[in-house]
């Protein structure tokens, strides 16, 4: 079963390089940016039989930091 | 007085812990690897130092905060063990959850290493008791994830208890209220983003590192 763990920053912590990005779009002349958040996509292949439970222990203890950060899991092709 | 430094693949500032142990304490301490299941017996002190453990892979301190070494620690340290974390040892420290917040990447992007000017914030701690009140110091910065956060409340609780041990004089890398190092609820971790063992002679441009050393192994005698 392979499973994409989306981690992304909260709402509210600052993101700078997502801001240097914007900056830099701008400067590429890319009119309507709003905003840039930089995240990370973690693929994993996993048995089929991984319950959620130990998917989102995965992502609580190692994938993410809950302090600044929020996760989305997603199982590819379910 | 048995202390200890704890070398993860990647630790870079491992010796220069050591030879500040070695230099304030009189005595040699001990070298832990982090593959390591248990802690020396009878350890009075524990040093987790700087560097670059795991090369910063998911990101910094969280592939060391996982290993096998890092159970014996959280267990010291609830017993009151005093442990320090300079620089990726305070990475560590967070994401192991012995200290609160997280550390970012830094606001301006770059790479930092150059002497800046700390307040002492707190100098009734184990680790900061030889300083002034008010005091200010110089010690050196080398990071790229220095960058402190927490929440609103966490931060108010923080300066309420006074465990911010250290203040950034001037903003150096966006910290949340220019936190330099703070210290747990009891008072026996720090974590910090600058390095007191690289400021302990005068050879090295600056001694203000050293009562750090002196304040936690004097407390020890």
């Amino acid at each position: 079963m392979k499973i994409r763990i989306h981690v992304s920053l909260k709402p509210g912590v600052l993101d700078p390089q997502g801001r240097a990005v914007h900056h830099a779009l701008e400067g590429l002349g890319f009119a309507g940016v709003e905003d840039v958040r930089i995240g990370r996509l973690i693929e994993l292949e996993v048995a089929d039989d991984t319950s959620d439970a130990a998917l989102t222990d995965m992502c609580e203890k190692l994938l993410a930091n809950t302090v600044i950060e929020n996760y989305r899991i997603e199982k590819v092709g379910a | 007085m048995k202390t200890a430094v704890i070398t993860f693949p990647g630790s870079n500032c491992d010796r220069d812990m050591w030879v500040a142990l070695r230099d304030v304490s009189g005595r040699e301490p001990v070298k832990v690897w982090h593959g390591d299941a248990d802690l020396p017996d009878g350890l009075d002190f524990i040093a987790l130092p700087g560097g670059f453990s795991y090369g910063d892979y998911l990101r910094s301190g969280a592939m060391a905060a996982n290993s096998p070494i890092m159970r014996s620690i959280k267990a010291a340290a609830d017993r009151g063990v005093p442990v320090l974390g300079i620089c990726n040892g305070f990475q560590v420290l967070t994401e192991a959850g012995l200290l609160p917040g997280a550390l970012m990447r830094n606001a301006g992007q770059t790479f930092i290493c150059r002497t800046v000017t700390l307040a002492v914030e707190n100098t009734q701690s184990l680790f900061t008791s030889r300083y002034e009140a008010g005091e200010q110091i110089n010690i050196p910065v080398a990071h790229h994830d220095g960058n402190y956060f927490a929440d609103e409340e966490t931060l108010d609780r923080l300066e309420g208890d006074g465990r911010v041990a250290f203040r950034y004089v001037e903003a150096c890398n966006g910290s949340r209220r220019d936190i330099a190092g703070i210290l747990n609820a009891g008072g026996n971790v720090l974590g910090m983003m600058p390095h007191p063992e690289r400021a302990i002679e005068d050879d090295h441009g600056g001694s203000d590192g050293r009562r750090l050393f002196e304040s936690i192994l004097g407390e020890l005698v």
